[in-house]
């Protein structure tokens, strides 16, 4: 059964769009049959994090509106052939969007997929709604940072109230995932704990993805880190994160606890 | 800088998550879906006002969330004064 999964956090620049393609290419690597769907209209970033910026020929919107096929709009990956894109509009406008057309483009994917992502736009405007309203469960990108985790409440009592889950009185299922988390400056009390952004948001956590140089490093190249870096801190991260998605109950190891003593030391006397 | 600033400013996170806490807290009574601390707060002061005169600002109902529970805090402040005529009013009819 085809599981639809909106990747959301409010904030802008928290790592939607980096994360929905990481974690798009991690459960396709893992064998999946995966879609991810760009929904930021006249912004897309997907394609181009995913290194599929000149293949674009037909979009969301042109699928939704009847102007063109399911099939002639889905981008396969080069490189992992289970995985799917499916662009957004960069020069139409917002409202070209219905709801009525991305419910029948949702549906149709439901059929052919394991795994629809969903990378909703910033913010809790329309576009945003529209990402979620036919979810069966979310994935909120927070950083440990207080704006983010304020949006994300915001985001979480949408989920609970705007999609179509929630109007039927059936449980919108939310996952945290805290991105960009410096576990050296975590530990100096610097940066929001683990716990506390748990306790705060008190939504299960899906996974904790560090902060490392290669997210820039493989956005600059498009290609996700769970493929073009795949040694990396954060591709394993990303790619537990999926396994986790798909149920699998595996614990959540915060990154470098170890060495919280030992930072703690010698990181104040340096400062 | 003294030594007693320079521990206090490298941690900041205990900050963040208690205004934080404050804050949501207070959002989500205002934008929650349900607002179901903001209907509570009106009952009660509905209820309070047919046997005491109160002043509404002086009612705060909060909700704090943690871990399973949560729990319901209703503080009402009454002038000391409108309680014995309370007290009084709802003597009358008893002894009649």
């Amino acid at each position: 059964m085809c599981k639809v999964i909106v990747v959301t956090s409010g904030k802008g620049g928290v790592g939607k769009t980096t994360s929905t393609a990481s974690l798009g290419a991690a459960l396709a690597q893992n064998g999946q049959k995966v879609c991810v769907v760009d929904f930021d209209v006249g912004l897309r970033n997907l394609d181009l994090v995913l290194g599929a910026e000149r293949r674009v020929v037909y979009d969301f919107i042109n699928v939704a509106q009847g102007d063109a096929k399911l099939a002639q709009a889905l981008i396969r990956d080069k490189r992992v052939e289970t995985l799917h894109l499916l662009a957004a509009s960069q020069t139409r406008d917002k409202d070209a969007l219905s709801m009525e057309g991305v419910e029948r483009v949702i549906g149709e994917l439901r059929r052919s997929f394991d795994v629809v992502l969903c990378d909703s736009p910033a913010g809790i405007e329309r576009g945003a709604l529209l990402a979620m309203r036919f979810a069966d469960q979310a994935i909120v990108v927070t950083n440990p940072e207080v704006s983010s985790v304020r949006d994300s409440d915001r985001i979480i009592g949408l989920l609970d109230s705007k999609t179509k889950r929630a109007e039927n009185g059936e449980r919108m299922e939310k996952q945290l995932l805290l991105t960009r988390f410096n576990p050296t400056r975590s530990s100096k009390g610097e940066m929001l704990g683990v716990s506390d952004v748990l306790d705060i948001l008190s939504i299960p956590l899906l996974g904790i993805i560090p902060e490392d140089q290669e997210i820039l490093r493989a956005s600059n190249l498009g290609a996700p880190v769970t493929m073009g870096a795949s040694a990396s801190t954060a591709a394993q991260a990303y790619r537990d994160a999926a396994r986790r998605l798909m149920g699998e109950p595996l614990p959540v190891a915060a990154p470098d606890e170890k060495k919280t003593f030992f930072n703690r030391l010698f990181g104040r006397r340096a400062a | 800088m003294s030594l007693f600033t320079f521990f206090k400013s490298r941690s900041s996170a205990p900050v963040a998550r208690e205004r934080l806490q404050i804050l949501l807290a207070h959002e989500r009574t205002a934008v929650g879906p349900r607002d179901l601390v903001a209907i509570l707060r009106d009952e009660l002061l509905k209820t309070i006002a047919r046997h005491i005169e109160i002043d509404p600002e002086k009612l705060t109902v909060t909700m704090d969330r943690a871990g399973a529970f949560s729990t319901l805090e209703i503080d009402v402040e009454i002038p000391v004064d409108k309680v014995e005529e309370a007290t009084r009013n709802s003597a009358l009819p008893s002894a009649a």
